[in-house]
């Protein structure tokens, strides 16, 4: 405790990992505050202000509260009946519900839009039906709206977290639930007086992944013709050409982000809640009969139904219709290149966030707790960006790099390697592990704070190393978060489009940039088996890891 | 563990030096690859020269200029004329010329210092709706914002850069304040918040939603040449607005060389292939777009559009106006409720 502020080789690393991810957002503030793009900048933020800033901020704020609380009423219920309730279906709805991931919110949206809007099938049948002829003779929602928007969001964003509450829920301990029943509290009331307090920290760390991933969505509120900060980044960014006052308004939201993670960490700021003894099993679930079973499972099939059975049938639909356009025989190329670059931002996101955690863990003061967290927020920042605002952010550090390393290289032995890092799948990949770490720091971390300390302690008065403790004691107890990590990791990847678009090597090409060339001309029919293949090969993973994680 | 770091290490190198290669142009394309690659390999065949293509629709300009003299990049293909000055103010071009080019490309579309050259030319169009309103062979720009439209009105976003370059000429002709009042009377006579594309206004005035809409000129003949999008383009008609007095608002698509550009004798094949009459044949019949070649023979329905004037005002100029028709377009809130 007291051999000063000598750093020990693994807190080196956890920095050198946390600085090196938060290189991108620290160019992009250089960007933001650079003295000699200051003066064009500053002007355009200024008009701004005076205009449309104000609308854009509140759009962008009441987007995120919708689609919070939207993901909290699909997703909580679900949890909760899945976690404690026995009920027909459970079994499978327990892996079902996690399907709406692999669904990319740019599909959904188009897919909600060719139903729904005043030319889509809905209304124009409804038209027929009842000879309306034209919007002023009947209501009807618009869906390209900001409620449209959140709720597409919400639809596909809801499973984290149903997916985090839900391991949240199953890992508490039940002698406290069964002390509260034992007590005479309802399940509504054990519900409300135990577990929830116990799983607010799970619910906000949820809220916080969806929050950020709202905040850097371009392709949904674009296509909904809503207006948000986003927006506002690239209209200054492409329009008026000032990547400086870009750079601002994406610090602004970088702020938003901070906020985001502050707030979850005060909510747990008190919280130890470690792994239950007892070990669940099924004679603890409530049994629902009757009208309650049927009303449980009606829940989890119609949010399923909405926020993945549909689209998917659309999709096949227009697949059917478009077979001729659709096919494309270098699929198999192209899901190959998506399946092994989102494997490897898997793998890569899990182990650099396992050393951030280890280390953060192994903090004994409060200034040391508070210096060894600093890299997994730094290395949590990026989550927030949008993707082609993060693809620059990228590009800066890397042409930097590459323009030493040609230098160095040309002054040893005169050779100009031209953009080794910058020009290469290096990019994507860094690009990938900068955006997609927060969400294996989440997963992971509420994992492991699951652990209790004393087993630290035992292994440490053992005599374990650093090293063998990681090894031997807290990666099996780990395995599941780690999973639950890579396979978010895995399928946010695979859906990942404008940082893979603007980084890419030439010729190179993944199924979601091959379906965004038609999706940005709106005819996304054309690419409909991409996109199913999208979905598909999303699945695969999590089918492999449900598997894995039920037989234990 | 040293070995797999220089090894992959290598892989990224031949990699990048694959792409240096002569006998190959790279090419970053702000226009979808379906669109251009049947082009691309007309080239191909005829001068065994191989293409590769990056495409993106947003960042290709700062891509460019973080890479400096390293950027693979030979050419940029842009959808519109705004980039292709962006590009050359950004310096991130260099001139070139030839015979062929100064032959076939006529002297408005192309910049005087050879920083750029167009490749087409698309008329920014009003459609209107065949059943409730007719011909409107009249119409002038100007007229979007009468009374006389008020609630029929669709359009996608005003920040889309078809419709900025359209304000822009509203500017370069009319003036700042009146152009603001334009604006103004435009969105008071909108149907429905500026959305989708140009063919979803199309799609919108067959389902009786709005009655005229702004639209490019080739997305008529792709709409005609869909299956299902066929029935939308009947439902409208073609106006070329502005024929009285000055002209219909033109943009292009063009072509810059990068500065960097690692192969430029092949670069230059490329865009002299472009302006030539197959190319140029090809840009006419597969998107329905006016060549720039004066001669080559547009797609018969293009051509049953018949002729018309367009608006000589030159393309600098109008790009001159941009930041303006903006900052136009926040102070209006044109896009918001």
């Amino acid at each position: 405790m007291h051999k000063g502020w000598l750093p020990r080789p693994w807190t080196v690393l956890a920095w050198f990992i946390g600085i090196t991810l938060l290189l991108p957002v620290l160019a992009l503030f250089f960007e933001a505050f650079s003295p000699q793009a200051m003066s064009p900048g500053t002007e355009v933020f200024s008009h701004l202000w005076d205009t449309v800033l104000i609308d854009y901020i509140s759009n962008t704020l009441l987007l995120v509260f919708w689609v919070a609380l939207l993901s909290v009423v699909f997703g909580l219920p679900v949890a909760w009946l899945i976690a404690m309730c026995q009920f027909p279906g459970r079994k499978w709805l327990q892996w079902a519900m996690m399907l709406p991931l692999a669904m990319p919110s740019y599909i959904i949206a188009y897919v909600y839009t060719d139903l729904f809007d005043y030319a889509g099938l809905i209304q124009t049948t409804l038209r027929g039906w009842f000879g309306w002829q034209s919007p002023a003779d009947y209501a009807f929602f618009e869906i390209r709206s900001l409620g449209g928007a959140a709720t597409m969001l919400a639809l596909v964003l809801f499973p984290y977290l149903y997916l985090i509450v839900r391991t949240s829920l199953a890992e508490q301990s039940y002698q406290l639930i069964q002390a509260s029943r034992v007590m005479g509290c309802k399940p509504w009331e054990s519900f409300f007086r135990v577990s929830l307090p116990m799983i607010r920290g799970a619910i906000v760390v949820a809220l916080a992944l969806i929050g950020m991933e709202t905040l850097a969505d371009f392709a949904t509120v674009h296509y909904f013709a809503v207006n948000t900060l986003t927006t506002a980044v690239y209209d200054t960014w492409l329009g008026y050409n000032s990547l400086t006052a870009a750079a601002k308004i994406s610090v602004m939201m970088l702020v938003l982000v901070f906020l985001f993670i502050g707030l979850e960490r005060y909510s747990r700021r008190q919280q130890a809640v470690y792994e239950r003894q007892s070990k669940q099993d099924s004679d603890f679930l409530y049994r629902l009969t009757g009208i309650k079973a049927v009303l449980a499972t009606l829940w989890c099939l119609t949010i399923l139904f909405f926020a993945f059975v549909l689209p998917l049938l659309v999709l096949i639909g227009y697949a059917i219709d478009n077979v001729d356009v659709a096919w494309n025989s270098e699929f198999f190329r192209f899901a190959g290149v998506s399946f092994s670059i989102a494997a490897t931002v898997a793998v890569i996101t899990v182990s650099i966030s396992l050393v951030i955690l280890s280390n953060q863990r192994d903090s004994n003061t409060h200034e040391q707790k508070w210096f060894n967290r600093l890299p997994s927020v730094f290395a949590s920042t990026g989550y927030a960006l949008p993707g082609t605002v993060l693809a620059i952010g990228v590009l800066i550090p890397l042409t930097t790099l590459d323009f030493a390393l040609n230098d160095v290289l040309d002054k040893w032995m005169q050779w100009q390697p031209g953009l080794i890092l910058s020009g290469s799948v290096f990019a994507i990949i860094f690009a990938y592990v900068v955006r997609f770490n927060a969400v294996a720091v989440g997963a992971i971390e509420s994992s492991y704070s699951k652990i209790s300390p004393s087993i630290d302690m035992v292994s440490k008065t053992l005599g374990l190393g650093r090293l063998k403790l990681m090894w031997l004691v807290h990666l099996p107890l780990l395995k599941k978060g780690c999973l639950t990590a890579a396979l978010l990791v895995f399928i946010e990847s695979m859906k990942e489009l404008p940082a893979a678009l603007l980084l890419r090597p030439f010729d190179f090409e993944t199924l979601a940039t091959y379906v965004y060339q038609y999706v940005s001309d709106e005819q996304l029919e054309n690419a409909s088996i991409a996109a199913l293949t999208i979905v598909v090969v999303g699945l695969v993973p999590l089918i492999f890891i449900n598997r894995l994680s039920v037989k234990r | 563990m040293k070995k797999s770091v220089l090894a992959a290490l290598l892989l990224l190198v031949t990699q990048v030096q694959v792409a240096m290669a002569e006998n190959v142009v790279n090419i970053y394309s702000y226009r979808q690859p379906f669109l251009i690659n049947p082009i691309l390999e007309t080239f191909t065949k005829q001068t065994g020269i191989k293409t590769k293509v990056v495409f993106a629709k947003k960042g290709l300009l700062e891509r460019l200029k973080r890479e400096g003299k390293f950027s693979p990049a030979d050419v940029v293909l842009t959808s519109n004329f705004s980039l292709l000055l962006q590009l050359a103010d950004g310096g991130l071009t260099q001139s070139f010329q030839s015979d062929t080019i100064n032959e076939n490309v006529p002297n408005a579309f192309r910049d005087p210092s050879h920083q750029w050259i167009a490749l087409t030319k698309r008329v920014r169009n009003i459609y209107s709706s065949k059943a409730r309103l007719g011909d409107l062979s009249n119409i002038g720009y100007e007229d979007l914002a009468s009374n006389q439209y008020k609630g029929k009105i669709c359009t996608r976003s005003g920040k889309h850069p078809y419709n900025i370059a359209l304000v822009s000429s509203m500017i370069a002709h009319h003036g700042e304040q009146q152009t603001k009042q334009w604006l103004l009377g435009v969105k008071a006579n909108l149907a429905r918040k500026p959305q989708g594309n140009d063919r979803a206004q199309v799609k919108a005035i067959k389902e009786g939603l709005c009655d005229v809409s702004l639209g490019n000129s080739y997305y008529f003949g792709k709409m005609m040449q869909d299956a299902k999008q066929k029935v939308w383009a009947e439902a409208v008609n073609i106006n070329f607005p502005n024929q009285q007095d000055r002209g219909s608002h033109i943009n292009v698509s063009g072509v810059v060389m990068a500065k960097h550009a690692p192969n430029k004798d092949s670069a230059l094949k490329l865009i002299n292939y472009l302006t030539s009459d197959d190319a140029q044949q090809l840009y006419a019949s597969l998107n329905m777009e006016y060549p720039v070649k004066s001669g080559v023979k547009l797609d018969p329905m293009v051509a049953s559009w018949g002729t018309f004037k367009e608006d000589e005002i030159s393309i600098a100029k109008i790009a001159g106006f941009r930041i303006k028709a903006l900052a136009l377009l926040d102070e209006t809130k044109f896009d918001l409720n």
